[in-house]
């Protein structure tokens, strides 16, 4: 038997050239359409998120430019009303579900692990598994879409509206599993963050050196954990009144609409947040490298990204003023939603303090975070606007609303997203994206993205509700929709440029080396893209910004094994290191069990039964893929 | 990569399993034990409101307390040969771990056997009306959680059953003892909106 001090592990001895080409075989994957079949590469893994989370950004585009189309004229013939219901409803549902909180989960995948200085995510396969799903659930709902199945009661998909007697047919029954399907997928990327986060943090990062971007994912995945149960019952709910005959949502048999409306937004309200948290994460982060500065009062971000998080959960009656409260609920969930905007204030702070004590280099990426401040303070005002019962009542479902609500999400999470994009760009492909290009880009969108949503505040004002397919020429909002109209292409011509840009600066752009930034996070120590094992050492964590601690140079440690895949944890507070424990390799597993619960949610839309039957396959898939099939890594006697 | 490395501390020393908190896969448990129990609590809530909206609860026959309270006082005994398998998967005892994995599994055919007759017992079906349809979600969603820890176990009772029983494998039974807790702690809240607050109400 192999000694543990024969076994090859990296260090003094072990390191440069030799290290790299024995690491790059134990963590990379077989050549081919096999390897990536079945890769559990969180890099690799996170692109294709990526990927096709933009491609669902296109695809709720081009429907987003259908509607600003049929409402540029009134009365307009274009698209009737039953296409117009399931083209909102797909607008909504895939920019919430397929587009935003992927596109988030991506970033994270890609970079928390490189940021905390660890060489995999945990638990890989899942992470594997939860992208398989995830595609699965988008590509189902916009088939179903094309054959005339897609949803058709909205984003929220409000009862009695989507229940059996107003939503025959199966459309709403889509939406449901497309439901299904993206919550387990985004359950599952949540576990893998919290695990990394709080496990596999480099020695000495302890938390209070953890970088804002993954302070900000920490919350956005606990908030994940214990919101989106809320619409899987829910969708559950839903879907059973559909096919069984339930009587959740039945008020003639003792249900309850409103039921529905409380569990839809106990998730729906922090979705928001779910959305917008790790956009402060990367406004963080980008607002430090050009900076050149840590953020300004560190603990005050983070006790904000806390706060945030947690009254997240204690506003989502505000969605629901206008079904009727009593007096008490409407005091307290007003003062509630105004009170959120105080963290996100003292963040807005911060960020401006940080710029005005140094010298911001205006690249691309910061003047997303301009944009950001701009635009987000826009919609944090009407958000504190709404929060007030009478003027809601006023206000409820009108296109004041659309506005109020694109100002948060595309200011708070879309603009940061952009940034984020160019930001990392070079670590992910090693190229840097064009300024000109860039530049361009920006102007397009900040200015194609103000005259689409500005003018919404004032027609919705004027009493246009949201939702109509289209409306009388005498009501004076014919102007105002052009107007958003012709904002709505350039904004799209603003992402078309963005797009181009990324598509050729991947095969043209200037060579970018590990960190022109010249960034302090760990994410711009390897090489860009960076190997599939990350780190050929772990690193040493000794402050907040390791990279511009003592002139870059950092420190190791050594003793991982070179010949199986290892990972170093470290305890939950100080990350001190304390086990080595291996990380599973590829498998197909993941793919296959995907594939059998992708059977079992569409089965199941058909025919209650294949909750029953279709569980089988998912049991044998789940069983055959945890159980250990080549040797035992522990090749390595157990010495403990 | 040209100049070479300076180095802190070595890491080859370190354990390579340890139990509880130390473990990831403790922690990826805890993760799943939050996101589950807050289904339960939600469910359970969903139960409340429709309660609060109804002048008569239940709106049907009072449920017969003979099965879930059998269930419950089964599943409340089965902590103590989960106490003692915990333990020995904690001390790597391979032969103690063999045979109450094979007991619990016993145990759980046996809840899962009782809680066919409870479906009988709640004497109102899913599509009666509303309290129907939440008192068989609280009762599915918690059979389902029985019925994923049973074949959860059962696999890791084949697992230690073969030259892979070893090392990493006791903390994973370790996790599953963890879990099972998890599993009859949910029940007890149930069991009470189940049988008891039809009753007070």
């Amino acid at each position: 038997m192999t000694r543990p001090e024969d076994l090859p592990r990296d260090g003094p001895a072990l390191q440069g050239e030799e290290l790299h080409r024995r690491l790059s075989v134990t963590w990379g994957r077989a050549p081919g359409l096999w390897g990536w079949l079945t890769t559990v590469d969180h890099k690799e893994v996170a692109r294709r998120y990526l990927i096709t989370a933009l491609a669902f950004f296109s695809f709720g585009g081009v429907l987003a430019l259908m509607m600003r189309v049929q409402l540029a004229t009134p009365e307009s013939g274009l698209i009737d009303p039953d296409r117009y219901n399931q083209i909102f409803s797909m607008h909504g549902t895939t920019m919430m579900f397929l587009f935003a909180v992927p596109v988030m989960e991506a970033m994270a995948i890609y970079l928390v692990p490189l940021m905390v200085g660890t060489r995999a995510i945990a638990f890989p396969r899942l992470n594997a598994f939860s992208y398989w799903l995830y595609l699965a659930g988008g590509v189902m709902i916009w088939i179903a879409f094309i054959l005339n199945v897609g949803p058709e009661a909205g984003w929220f998909t409000y009862v009695p509206l989507a229940g059996p007697e107003y939503s025959p047919g199966k459309r709403t029954d889509f939406w449901a599993q497309m439901v299904t399907f993206t919550e387990v997928a985004a359950l599952a990327v949540a576990v893998e963050l919290v695990a990394t986060i709080v496990k596999q943090r480099a020695p000495g990062m302890s938390l209070d050196r953890m970088p804002l971007f993954v302070w900000s994912i920490l919350v956005t995945a606990l908030m994940v954990i214990f919101s989106m149960p809320a619409v899987a019952l829910a969708s559950g709910m839903l879907i059973s009144d559909r096919l069984v005959a339930t009587h959740f949502f039945n008020a003639a048999e003792g249900g309850s609409a409103l039921l529905w409306q409380h569990l839809f937004w106990f998730f729906g309200h922090p979705e928001v947040y779910i959305i917008f948290l790790p956009g402060l994460g990367f406004v963080s982060q980008i607002t430090e490298t050009f900076c050149r500065r840590r953020v300004f009062a560190y603990p005050a971000m983070v006790a904000a990204l806390l706060l945030t998080g947690l009254l997240a959960f204690g506003l989502w009656v505000h969605h629901m003023f206008a079904t009727g409260l009593p007096r008490l609920g409407y005091a307290f969930y007003t003062a509630a939603s105004m009170a959120i905007a105080l963290p996100s204030g003292v963040q807005i702070f911060c960020w401006i303090a940080t710029m005005w004590e140094s010298r911001p280099r205006l690249e691309v990426p910061m003047l997303y975070v301009i944009g950001f401040i701009v635009t987000f303070v826009i919609g944090g005002i009407t958000g504190v606007m709404v929060a007030s019962v009478p003027l809601d009542l006023e206000l409820h479902d009108t296109y004041f609303v659309v506005a109020h609500f694109h100002y948060t999400l595309i200011g708070g999470a879309v603009f940061p997203l952009l940034g984020a994009l160019t930001y990392w760009f070079p670590k992910m492909t090693g190229r840097m994206m064009g300024k000109r290009m860039g530049l361009t880009g920006f102007a397009l969108v900040f200015l194609g993205f103000h005259l689409t949503f500005m003018p919404m505040h004032f027609v919705g004002m004027m009493g246009m509700p949201r939702r109509v397919y289209t409306y009388p020429a005498s009501m004076g909002w014919e102007g105002l929709n052009r107007l958003s109209t012709v904002g709505a292409f350039v904004l799209a011509i603003g992402l078309l440029v963005f797009a181009g840009n990324l598509a050729l600066s991947l095969r043209r752009g200037r060579l970018a080396g590990p960190n022109p930034w010249n960034a302090a996070s760990l994410e711009w120590a390897p090489a860009s893209p960076p190997p599939p094992y990350n780190f050929a050492h772990i690193p040493v964590v000794g402050g907040h910004t390791p990279l511009w601690d003592d002139h870059g140079r950092l420190t190791y440690m050594s003793g991982l094994r070179v010949d199986d895949r290892e990972l170093l944890l470290t305890t939950a507070i100080d990350a001190t290191p304390d086990l080595r424990e291996p990380s599973p390799t590829p498998t197909i597993w993941p793919l296959l069990a995907a594939l059998a619960t992708t059977g079992l949610f569409i089965w199941s839309i058909f025919d209650p039964w294949a909750v029953v039957w279709g569980s089988i396959p998912v049991a044998i898939t789940l069983t055959l893929w945890f159980w250990p099939k080549s040797r035992e890594p522990a090749t390595e006697p157990v010495i403990e | 990569m040209s100049k070479p490395s300076s180095f802190a501390g070595d890491l080859s020393g370190l354990p390579t399993h340890a139990f509880g908190a130390r473990s990831l896969t403790w922690w990826g448990v805890i993760a799943y034990m939050l996101i589950e129990g807050t289904a339960f609590a939600l469910a359970g809530a969903s139960y409340l409101f429709l309660m609060s909206q109804e002048q008569n609860w239940p709106p049907a026959r009072l449920p017969d307390l003979l099965a879930g309270t059998l269930f419950t006082v089964v599943i409340l005994l089965s902590e103590l040969p989960n106490i003692i398998l915990k333990k020995a998967a904690e001390k790597e005892d391979l032969a103690q771990v063999r045979r109450w994995l094979i007991i619990l599994d016993l145990i759980g055919l046996l809840l899962l056997v009782i809680r066919g007759f409870e479906f009988q017992m709640i004497n109102v079906r899913w599509n009666d009306n509303a309290y129907g349809s939440i008192a068989w979600a609280l009762l599915l969603l918690h059979t389902v959680h029985i019925l994923t820890d049973w074949v959860d176990s059962a696999v890791l009772t084949a697992l230690m059953f073969t030259p892979h029983g070893k090392g990493r494998r006791f903390v994973d039974v370790s996790e599953d003892c963890l879990y099972w807790r998890f599993v009859w702690l949910t029940w007890l809240p149930i069991y009470l909106l189940l049988y008891w607050a039809p009753r007070v109400a």
